[in-house]
C-alpha cells in the first residue's frame, strides 16, 4: 500500500523538486567555484592580486552553503547546523582569507561541496527521471503499441507484440514506477547526508558535547555528594565513637587512685568502643574504594558487600577481562548502594547480584535484584547519585521497582 | 615462642614486639618491609611469624606474597597475617597451599589479646585461624547452599572454619562438649563430608565444602 501511496505522496515529489533546484544551483556554484578558484590561484603570482578573489571565492561557497542549507530545510526537512562564525579563522579587511582557514575543515567542506553538488545532482535528476519515464512509458505501452508507425515498440530491429509480451510490460513497468519514488527518496536522503558531511559540523559530535557537558556537571554533583556522605558518617560515626573512648579513658584515669574496680569497667568500656570505630571505619572505607578492588578485581571485592549484607546475597560474577579501574569502581559503588537499599527498605529475604563482561573492550553488565516489597524511588539520593556515576562512564542505567516488588536494578557500562 | 614481625608502622611495630614480649614471647626481629623481613626469617627461622599484608614499596600485598613465601620455604614455620581489611580471596590464595600453620586476622583482633595470642598459638603449632569476616565472606559466597543447616549449626560451621577446637566452640557458644559434638556430626551429614576428624583436617573439608 504505501508503495502507491508513495507516488503521490508530498515528501516524493519535493525530493524531486530538491534533486531539480540542486541541478541549478549546483550549476551555480560550480560556476562560481571553478572560475574563481582558477582565477584566484592563476593571479596569485601577479603579486597576490589572486588573495582577494580567493577570498570572495570562499565567501561565496559559504554563501552558497547556506543556500544549500535552506534548500534541504524546506524540500527535505533535514536541518543542518551552520559552522559557528566564531569559530572560523575568518578575513583581513573582509576579503584576504587568514592563513588558519586553509587548516579548517568547514572551508574544505564547502568548496568540495561546491564541486560535488553539480555532478550529485546530475546523476540524482537522470536517475529518477529515467525511472518514471520507463515505468510509465513501459506501463502504458499495452494502450497505444499497435498506434505506433511502425506496428509497435521497437527493440533493435525487434517490434514487440502479442498478449504476453504487452502483459508483461505492463508488470515490469508498474514495478519499475512503484520503485521509482522509493528511488527518488533514496536519492534524497543519499543527498542529505552528504550534505551534512561536508557542510555541518558533525551531528553526533555535536550532541555528544552537549551530553558530556551535562554528565561531567552531574559527576561533579555526584563527587561532591559523597564527599559529604562521607564527611557526615565520619562525624556521625567513628569521630563520635573516638570522643567516647577518650572520655572514658579520662574518666579511668581519674578513678584508678581511689576505685579500681570502676575504672577497670570504663577501661573495659573504651576497650569496646576502639573496637566499634575500628568495624565503623573499615565499613566505610569498604563502601567507598577497598583495596581488594585495585588488586584482585571485582569478583573479590563483591565477596566484601555480600558478607556486610544483612540479606542472604548470591554473587554471580563471569567477567574474563577486567574492565578499566573507573568501570569496576562504578560497578562497585553500584552494587555497593543496592545491597544498602535491600539491607534498609526492601524487606527482602534473598538477593541476587549478577555482573557480567560481554566481548573485549565490550560492556559489563550488572544487576542487583531482591524479593522485596518494591516501590524504590529512583529520585531519592542514593539512586539518584547512581545514576549521576553511572553517567560519568557512558552507562545506562535501569530501575525497576513496582510497589510490591520486585526491585531490579541494572547497568550496562561500556568497558572500552 | 620465637616470633619475627613484618609491619611498617612504627607504633604497631612496637606495639606488637611489646605484646608478645609481656606474654613471654621471644621477638627475633621486627622489620618494617618484605625484604628485611624475609632475610630476618632465614636467619632466625622462627616458630611464628606475623605479617602485615600492606607494606612498602607498592602498599599493596607484598606482605601477603612475602608470607606465601615463608609458607612455601619454611613449612614449620607458621605465618599469621594481619591486615586492616580481610578478604575472602586473599585468605584463599593463603590457605590453597598449605591449610595448616597459616592464619589471616583483622588487625583488630589485636586489641584482644589473649585470644590473639591463642590464635597465633594455634597457627604456630600447625592449626588455623581464619577472622570471623573472613569466614562470613566464605559462607555468603559459598558454592554450595547452607539452607539446611539451622542457625546454630551455621554458627558451629563458622567457628569450625575460623579454626577452633572443639572446647573453644564449646566456650563461645556457651554449650557442652558433648553438643558440640552433636551438631559437627549433624553438619557433617548434612553436607556430605567425611565425619570424625578432630584434628586440622577438619578444617580443611570445611573450607574445600565452602570453595576455596
Amino acid at each position: 500500500m504505501f508503495l502507491l501511496r508513495d507516488l503521490v505522496s508530498p515528501r516524493t515529489w519535493l525530493a524531486m523538486i530538491s534533486h531539480l533546484a540542486g541541478l541549478f544551483l549546483g550549476i551555480a556554484i560550480m560556476v562560481v567555484v571553478v572560475t574563481g578558484l582558477s582565477l584566484g590561484f592563476s593571479l596569485l603570482v601577479l603579486a597576490l592580486t589572486g588573495l582577494p578573489i580567493l577570498g570572495l571565492t570562499l565567501r561565496a561557497a559559504t554563501w552558497c552553503a547556506a543556500a544549500e542549507r535552506a534548500r534541504l530545510d524546506m524540500m527535505l526537512g533535514v536541518q543542518i547546523p551552520a559552522w559557528p562564525a566564531d569559530a572560523r579563522a575568518g578575513y583581513r579587511w573582509g576579503i584576504v582569507p587568514r592563513w588558519r582557514m586553509l587548516t579548517e575543515r568547514a572551508t574544505w567542506g564547502e568548496l568540495g561541496y561546491g564541486l560535488l553538488r553539480l555532478p550529485f545532482s546530475a546523476i540524482a535528476v537522470t536517475l529518477s527521471v529515467a525511472a518514471w519515464a520507463a515505468g510509465l512509458v513501459a506501463l502504458t505501452l499495452p494502450l497505444y503499441n499497435s498506434l505506433l508507425p511502425s506496428g509497435g515498440a521497437k527493440v533493435g530491429d525487434f517490434v514487440l507484440g502479442g498478449t504476453p509480451r504487452m502483459t508483461a510490460s505492463a508488470v515490469i513497468g508498474l514495478l519499475v514506477l512503484l520503485a521509482a519514488p522509493q528511488l527518488t527518496r533514496g536519492l534524497a536522503s543519499a543527498d542529505a547526508a552528504l550534505s551534512r558531511r561536508l557542510l555541518g559540523p558533525r551531528r553526533d559530535l555535536a550532541a555528544r558535547v552537549t551530553e558530556l557537558e551535562i554528565s561531567r556537571e552531574r559527576v561533579v554533583d555526584a563527587a561532591e555528594t559523597e564527599r559529604r556522605r562521607i564527611e557526615r558518617d565520619l562525624h556521625d560515626g567513628a569521630q563520635q565513637r573516638l570522643v567516647a573512648l577518650a572520655m572514658d579513658l579520662g574518666r579511668a584515669k581519674a578513678r584508678f587512685a581511689d576505685d579500681l574496680d570502676a575504672a577497670a569497667g570504663l577501661v573495659d568500656q573504651a576497650h569496646a568502643q576502639a573496637k566499634e570505630a575500628l568495624v565503623e571505619l573499615r565499613n566505610l572505607v569498604r563502601g567507598v574504594h577497598p583495596p581488594v578492588l585495585t588488586e584482585r578485581g571485582l569478583d573479590a571485592a563483591l565477596s566484601g558487600l555480600a558478607a556486610l549484607c544483612p540479606v542472604p546475597v548470591e554473587v554471580h560474577v563471569d567477567v574474563p577481562v577486567r574492565p578499566k579501574s573507573s568501570v569496576e569502581a562504578v560497578a562497585y559503588f553500584m552494587v555497593a548502594e543496592a545491597l544498602t537499599n535491600v539491607a534498609k527498605h526492601s524487606r527482602a529475604s534473598h538477593a541476587k547480584v549478577v555482573v557480567e563482561g560481554h566481548g573485549y573492550p565490550g560492556m559489563l553488565t550488572v544487576m542487583i535484584s531482591d524479593d522485596g516489597i518494591g516501590g524504590a524511588d529512583v529520585h531519592s539520593p542514593g539512586l539518584s547519585g547512581l545514576a549521576d556515576r553511572v553517567s560519568g562512564v557512558d552507562g545506562r542505567l535501569s530501575v525497576e521497582s513496582p510497589s510490591g516488588g520486585p526491585t531490579i536494578i541494572a547497568a550496562e557500562l561500556p568497558c572500552g | 615462642m620465637r616470633v619475627v614481625i613484618a609491619e611498617d608502622s612504627v607504633l604497631l611495630r612496637e606495639g606488637l614486639t611489646r605484646l608478645l614480649t609481656e606474654a613471654g614471647h621471644e621477638v627475633a626481629a621486627a622489620e618494617g618491609d618484605a625484604e628485611k623481613f624475609l632475610r630476618a626469617v632465614a636467619a632466625h627461622t622462627p616458630d611464628a611469624v606475623v605479617v602485615d599484608v600492606r607494606m612498602p614499596p607498592t602498599f599493596t600485598d607484598e606482605g601477603l606474597r612475602a608470607a606465601l613465601m615463608v609458607r612455601d620455604q619454611w613449612p614449620d614455620t607458621g605465618v599469621l597475617v594481619l591486615s586492616q581489611w580481610v578478604e575472602e580471596r586473599y585468605a584463599t590464595e593463603l590457605i590453597s597451599g598449605r591449610p595448616h600453620g597459616v592464619g589471616y586476622l583483622l588487625k583488630d583482633r589485636v586489641a584482644d589479646v589473649a585470644e590473639f595470642l591463642d590464635a597465633l598459638h594455634r597457627v604456630a603449632t600447625g592449626g588455623s585461624a581464619l577472622d570471623p569476616e573472613v569466614v562470613a565472606q566464605l559462607l555468603a559466597r559459598s558454592r554450595h547452599p547452607l539452607g539446611e543447616l539451622t542457625p546454630r549449626e551455621r554458627e558451629v560451621l563458622a567457628l569450625m572454619a575460623e579454626g577452633r577446637s572443639n572446647s573453644a566452640i564449646a566456650a563461645a557458644l556457651v554449650v557442652g562438649g558433648g553438643a558440640v559434638e552433636k551438631h559437627i556430626n549433624n553438619i557433617f551429614t548434612k553436607l556430605g563430608l567425611a565425619p570424625g576428624d578432630r584434628d586440622h583436617r577438619r578444617v580443611l573439608a570445611v573450607l574445600r565444602y565452602l570453595g576455596t
